[in-house]
C-alpha cells in the first residue's frame, strides 16, 4: 500500500482485504521472516517485534449516512492503531500500541463540572447511551505534517453538551485526560505536565463536525487511540483531539492547553489547520498522507472551511494560530 | 595489504544498521506496509540521523579511549568510523532530498534557509564533505600539517549535528540530551588534555614543547604510539 509508485494497483476502500485475513497473512510472513536470517540482526539492534493487538468489540447500530464524510481512501486500520502520538504511553509513535494494554477503559467515570446544569460524576455508558452512534470519515492532520483518513464512530459533541445544559456563563469547554501512572506508564516521566488538557470555544464545541469518538472502523476505540472516549476536531491539528477523557468542565475563561503551555511559540490554543502559518521548525504548507509517497498540499481548515470558517471571520489567524 | 579479522568485524558491525534498514525497506517493497512504521520516510530520517550522530561521537571517543586504555591500535579505526559517519549522513541527506521532498528544490532550499535546525544540519554536512574527501593516505601526505588543522573541523561538525538533533525534537529531549552529554564529556576531555599540555609546555619544561604534537589529540595514523601516561 505504501509507495504508490511501486504498485499502481490502487484499491478503493470496498476492495480492502478484510482485516483478519490481512493480519493473519501478515503475521505469517512476519514470523517466517523473523525466524530467518533477520532474527539475529533484530536481536542485536534491540528492536522489538510489532505490538500485540488487544481485542476490541464491534459496535452496532451505527448511523452511516455519510455526514460530512470524505470518500478519500481510508488509512489502514493497522496504521491508525499502531502509529500515533499518545505520550501517556511513551513518546515514540509505536509506543502507544505497545504499552496501552495497561489501560482499563471500563468502568470509567467522567467528571462534569463548571457552569453546567447537570454536573456530577457520570459513568461513561450513561453519557453515551442516550445517543445514536454515527460514523464520520474525517481527515486527520497531525501538527507534524502527516495525515490520515479515519472512519470514526462517535456522538456529535453538541448532543452531549446539550444534555448537560451549560449555563450562559460557559464560554469554553475544557477537557482532561486520566492521570494514573499504573495505567499510563508514560506518565512516570514528566515529558509534559500531566494531566493532558485541551479546550474548545463553546461555538467550536457545538459545531456539528466536532465528534466525541468512542470507536473507529466500526469497533470500540483501541486503548492506544484514546479509549474509552476521545475528542475529534477534524479542522484542527490532531493534538486538539484529547484522548481518554475523564473530565469535562464548562468554564468562562480560555483554558490552557498542554502543547501551548509547553511551547507557546509553536502551538496555539486554536491550532486550526492552516497551510499559511508555519510551525517555526517546519512548513505546514504540505503534508504526507500515511500510505502515500509524495507530499500533498495542506488544505485550509483541513478542507472543512465551509463548515467552520465563519467561526473565525475577522480573526487574525497568524496571531491566533 | 592484509585486512585483519578485527577490521572485518568492525566493518560488519558498522554496516549492520544499514543492512537492517535496507532489509526493512525490502520488506516494505514486498507488500509489508508496516515495516519501518506507517510513516517509513520519517522513520528512515530519524534512524539515519541517529546513526550518523552515534558514529560522529564514536569518532571523537577514539583518541581519549586510546589515551586512557593505552590500546594504540584503536586509532587505526578512527578513519573508518569517520567515513561511516559520513555514510549515514549521506543516507540521511538522500532521504531528505529524494524520499521526503522528492527533488522539490524550491521547498528544500527554502527549508534549509528558513529553519535554523536544518541550516545547522546542512552546515555540518557541507563541512564534513572535505573531511571525507581528504581521508585518503595521499591527501594526508599532501596536506601534511594542514590536514591536522582541517580535520579539527570534526568538532564544530559534531556540535552542529547534536544541536540540530536537539532542535528537531518536539518534547521528549531525552535522546538528544544523552548525545549532548556524551559530546560534553568528550569535549571536556580535550580541554583537560589541552590544559595539562599547556602546563607541561611552560618555559620551565622546554622538552615538553616538542612532545606537543604527539600529545595533541588530533593525530594521524602514522604517528608514534603515545604512552598511556595521560590518563
Amino acid at each position: 500500500m505504501l509507495f504508490k509508485f511501486l504498485k499502481s494497483s490502487d484499491v478503493t476502500s470496498g476492495e480492502i482485504t478484510p482485516e483478519n485475513i490481512y493480519l493473519g497473512r501478515r503475521e505469517f510472513i512476519q514470523d517466517t521472516a523473523r525466524i530467518g536470517a533477520g532474527a539475529a540482526a533484530v536481536a542485536t539492534l534491540g528492536l522489538t517485534a510489532s505490538p500485540a493487538r488487544a481485542e476490541v468489540r464491534a459496535l452496532d447500530n451505527i448511523i452511516r449516512d455519510g455526514a460530512f464524510g470524505t470518500d478519500e481512501k481510508q488509512t489502514s486500520y493497522r496504521a491508525v492503531t499502531e502509529y500515533n502520538n499518545f505520550y501517556e504511553f511513551g513518546t515514540g509513535k509505536d509506543d502507544p500500541a505497545r504499552n496501552a494494554h495497561s489501560l482499563r477503559p471500563r468502568p470509567w467515570t467522567v467528571k462534569i463540572d463548571g457552569h453546567v446544569d447537570n454536573p456530577g460524576d457520570y459513568d461513561i455508558d450513561d453519557l453515551i447511551k442516550p445517543h445514536m452512534l454515527q460514523e464520520r470519515v474525517y481527515r486527520m492532520r497531525c501538527v507534524e505534517a502527516w495525515s490520515m483518513v479515519i472512519p470514526w464512530v462517535g456522538i456529535p459533541l453538541a448532543q452531549i453538551i446539550k444534555k448537560l445544559g451549560p449555563t450562559s456563563q460557559a464560554r469554553y469547554v475544557r477537557f482532561e485526560t486520566l492521570v494514573d501512572k499504573k495505567q499510563m506508564p508514560g506518565q512516570s516521566r514528566r515529558v509534559i505536565k500531566w494531566p493532558y488538557a485541551e479546550g474548545l470555544r463553546m461555538d467550536e464545541a457545538m459545531n456539528p463536525l466536532t465528534l466525541m469518538a468512542v470507536g473507529l472502523y466500526g469497533k470500540e476505540l483501541p486503548n492506544q487511540n484514546g479509549a474509552p472516549m476521545r475528542l475529534v476536531v477534524p479542522w484542527k491539528y490532531g493534538f486538539k483531539g484529547i484522548k481518554s477523557i475523564v473530565r469535562i468542565s464548562f468554564v468562562d475563561r480560555r483554558p490552557r492547553n498542554s502543547w501551548k503551555r509547553l511551547a507557546p511559540k509553536e502551538y496555539g490554543f486554536y491550532a486550526n489547520v492552516n497551510p499559511e502559518v508555519d510551525h517555526p521548525r517546519w512548513t505546514q504548507a504540505n503534508e504526507r498522507r500515511i500510505g502515500d509517497f509524495r507530499r500533498r498540499k495542506t488544505l485550509m481548515f483541513n478542507g472543512y472551511g465551509e463548515e467552520v470558517a465563519h467561526m473565525y471571520s475577522g480573526m487574525n489567524l497568524k496571531k491566533y494560530f | 595489504m592484509r585486512i585483519s579479522p578485527l577490521k572485518i568485524t568492525a566493518h560488519i558491525l558498522a554496516l549492520l544498521p544499514a543492512i537492517w534498514l535496507f532489509w526493512q525497506g525490502w520488506l516494505l517493497y514486498d507488500f509489508q506496509d508496516n515495516a519501518l512504521t506507517a510513516n517509513p520516510i520519517k522513520y528512515i530520517h530519524h534512524y539515519t540521523g541517529d546513526w550518523a550522530i552515534r558514529f560522529l561521537l564514536l569518532g571523537l571517543a577514539i583518541s581519549p579511549l586510546r589515551r586512557i586504555t593505552g590500546w594504540n591500535r584503536v586509532i587505526t579505526f578512527r578513519r573508518m568510523i569517520g567515513l561511516y559517519a559520513f555514510f549515514y549522513v549521506m543516507l540521511h541527506l538522500l532521504n531528505f532530498i529524494v524520499l521526503d521532498y522528492y527533488f522539490d528544490w524550491a521547498t528544500i532550499i527554502k527549508e534549509i534557509i528558513k529553519r535554523p535546525a536544518i541550516t545547522f544540519g546542512m552546515t555540518a554536512i557541507i563541512l564534513l564533505l572535505p573531511l571525507a574527501v581528504t581521508s585518503t593516505k595521499g591527501w594526508i601526505r599532501r596536506l601534511g600539517k594542514k590536514w591536522v588543522k582541517l580535520h579539527k573541523l570534526i568538532y564544530p561538525i559534531t556540535i552542529l549535528a547534536v544541536v540540530h538533533n536537539f532542535m528537531m525534537v518536539k518534547a521528549d529531549i531525552l535522546q538528544p540530551a544523552i548525545h549532548m552529554a556524551i559530546l560534553a564529556v568528550l569535549l571536556s576531555y580535550r580541554l583537560y588534555s589541552w590544559f595539562l599540555l599547556r602546563k607541561k609546555a611552560s618555559p620551565a619544561n622546554p622538552k615538553a614543547r616538542r612532545s606537543k604534537a604527539v600529545g595533541s589529540d588530533v593525530t594521524t595514523a602514522a604517528e608514534k604510539p603515545c604512552p598511556p601516561a595521560m590518563s
